[in-house]
């Protein structure tokens, strides 16, 4: 494994049903990285997140096939694929506050691993919360429920339950397409902190969003990369490839 | 309000067109709250002729009290206990089963054989007579498991018969909370029971609770299943003994005493059935109101 690679993923192919969605895709993740991923829907974004954390496990029609390396390790070969998820923080497009008090939001994760102390429970919430830029907002009001929060508040509540269980990648699949450009750039900021810290996956239908932030970009099209490079070259006015070009500028798409 | 197009040429006077749209939706809606009107007058003509008839009857002593000399006076106590009997202890065995099946079924089933074939058998079972139910319930519990007529024998076959339909109440209950949940839960790295303990079950309680007290009137009102299982005509107990059976004996039940009351016992006067009728209707209506107070009280404190 060559050093500083966090996610390798190798001929990765995924069908539902007798419909292939993934065709075969290879690709690396760089540590501390963020790396975006761009293209139209049906791509197969939120699917290639999905067998990250194999959450695809849960679907009962996929077919997987290729190989997924996290630090060097196949994700297939951890015993405890509850441990596989804990190490990948996962933030839906729509924000889920799950029905109970913001405090247990965020105190989920740790609990389902087994951690009962109070104190270290409080630590965490804490900490989630102010990485996640709520904590000024809802550190008088933690007993009551996340669901009654407003729309960007829960998708930060979503970022800071991503974070509970300490993850060392966080993967983000178009977090922003409900809520306001305000949060969005809130989170945007986040996200730039957090980057020192772990590695980050970011889907995104919006191609300025990938551009503010990422470090490289895969052009993700109908199960295919069309291409994977640093910005500056997907951004730039000479692509490798004629369809980055027209799709980032919005010809195609 | 629709405007009436008196300025004659303006853009907005009415056209023929729609002048007749406006009949025909009227006419509709007339038509369709008037089946609706229609649908609860039934139900309003049997209780309005069940009181009128049960009237000379009707008191508290009648609720409390034994039948006495040849059943022709007294009330309906024993019938009474009996059915309270055999509806808790009917209830307290299929309610466990039957949620501990739907969440299987709902919650970890994946969609092969062996699940298609429980479910349809889950259907089917719903929509075998209860007659068929009190056959079955005589040979297997009657008879093969040697529990004789007893109330445990008539309580196990309306457990059999009220089960499928506490699966589908509870498999609804399960799937009217969001996918979402289940998935954020699996994200962070919760197993399945983790998020059924602590996110699915807690939010669908109310519904699986109203679909259990739904039952109560089910397993109250049927006659042939008990009437082949362990349910007596007639059973000396004290009045007002709540405590007054026990699982291995026969009972009385109301709907089974509506029954010989109407048809079997000479000289009885007539608004006696009616009474235990009343009676009968009058506790499951309790029921099903409190269970729907309840639910109105948990969908208050609904969490999203």
């Amino acid at each position: 494994m060559p050093p500083g690679e966090k996610i390798s993923v190798q001929n990765l192919r995924l069908s539902y049903g007798s419909k292939e969605v993934l065709h075969g895709i290879s690709f690396t993740v760089a540590e501390n990285e963020i790396l975006g991923v761009i293209g139209p829907a049906q791509s197969g974004k939120s699917t290639l997140l999905r067998c990250l954390n194999r959450t695809i496990d849960f679907v009962p029609d996929a077919r997987v096939s290729g190989t997924i390396l996290l630090d060097g390790r196949d994700i297939r070969s951890r015993i405890d694929v509850y441990e596989l998820r804990r190490s990948i923080g996962m933030v839906a497009p729509l924000p889920v506050g799950l029905p109970l008090t913001i405090y247990d939001n965020v105190a989920f994760a740790p609990r389902a691993a087994g951690l009962k102390n109070r104190q270290d429970l409080d630590e965490i919430v804490e900490r989630c919360l102010r990485q996640a830029a709520l904590w000024d907002e809802v550190k008088d009001r933690l007993n009551s429920l996340g669901t009654k929060l407003s729309g960007g508040q829960q998708q930060r509540l979503t970022i800071a339950r991503a974070l509970s269980h300490e993850p060392e990648v966080l993967c983000l699949d178009e977090f922003s397409i409900a809520i306001d450009p305000v949060t969005t750039m809130r989170i945007e900021d986040v996200l730039k902190e957090l980057r020192r810290e772990i590695t980050i996956i970011l889907v995104t239908n919006l191609t300025q969003q990938a551009r503010r932030l990422a470090d490289r970009t895969m052009f993700l099209f109908k199960g295919e990369i069309v291409e994977l490079d640093r910005n500056d070259v997907i951004f730039s006015d000479n692509p490798a490839s004629q369809m980055t070009y027209d799709y980032v500028n919005g010809i195609y798409g | 309000m629709p405007d009436t197009g008196k300025t004659g040429g303006s853009r907005f006077s009415k056209t023929e067109f729609a002048e007749r749209k406006e009949r025909v939706q009227n006419l509709a809606r007339w038509l369709f709250f008037a089946m609706a009107i229609a649908m609860i007058i039934p139900l309003l003509a049997i209780v309005a002729y069940l009181l009128v008839k049960a009237w000379p009857s009707l008191s508290l002593e009648f609720v409390l009290d034994v039948p006495r000399k040849g059943m022709t006076e007294g009330g309906v106590w024993p019938a009474f206990v009996g059915t309270v009997y055999l509806v808790f202890i009917s209830l307290a065995v299929a309610t466990p089963i039957g949620v501990l099946a739907a969440v299987y079924l709902n919650e970890y089933a994946k969609d092969n054989w062996l699940n298609r074939t429980i479910n349809l058998a889950v259907i089917n079972l719903a929509g075998v007579p209860s007659i068929v139910h009190a056959l079955f319930g005589l040979g297997a519990f009657v008879y093969a498991a040697r529990f004789g007529y007893s109330i445990l024998s008539a309580s196990l076959t309306l457990a059999i018969m009220t089960l499928p339909v506490i699966i589908a109440s509870t498999r609804e209950a399960l799937a009217s909370v969001p996918m979402a949940f289940r998935e954020a839960c699996w994200n962070v790295g919760a197993t399945r029971w983790q998020t059924i303990r602590s996110i699915v079950l807690p939010n669908s309680t109310s519904g699986i609770l109203t679909g259990v007290i739904l039952q109560v009137s089910r397993a109250a009102g049927e006659t042939a299943p008990i009437m082949f299982t362990g349910a007596v005509f007639y059973k000396a107990i004290e009045r007002g003994d709540i405590f007054a059976y026990r699982l291995n004996e026969q009972c009385m039940a109301l709907s089974m005493h509506l029954y010989t009351m109407a048809t079997q016992v000479p000289n009885v006067d007539e608004s006696v059935p009616y009474a235990t009728a009343i009676v009968l209707l009058g506790s499951v209506l309790l029921v099903n109101a409190s269970a729907i107070a309840f639910r109105a009280w948990l969908r208050s404190r609904k969490k999203w």
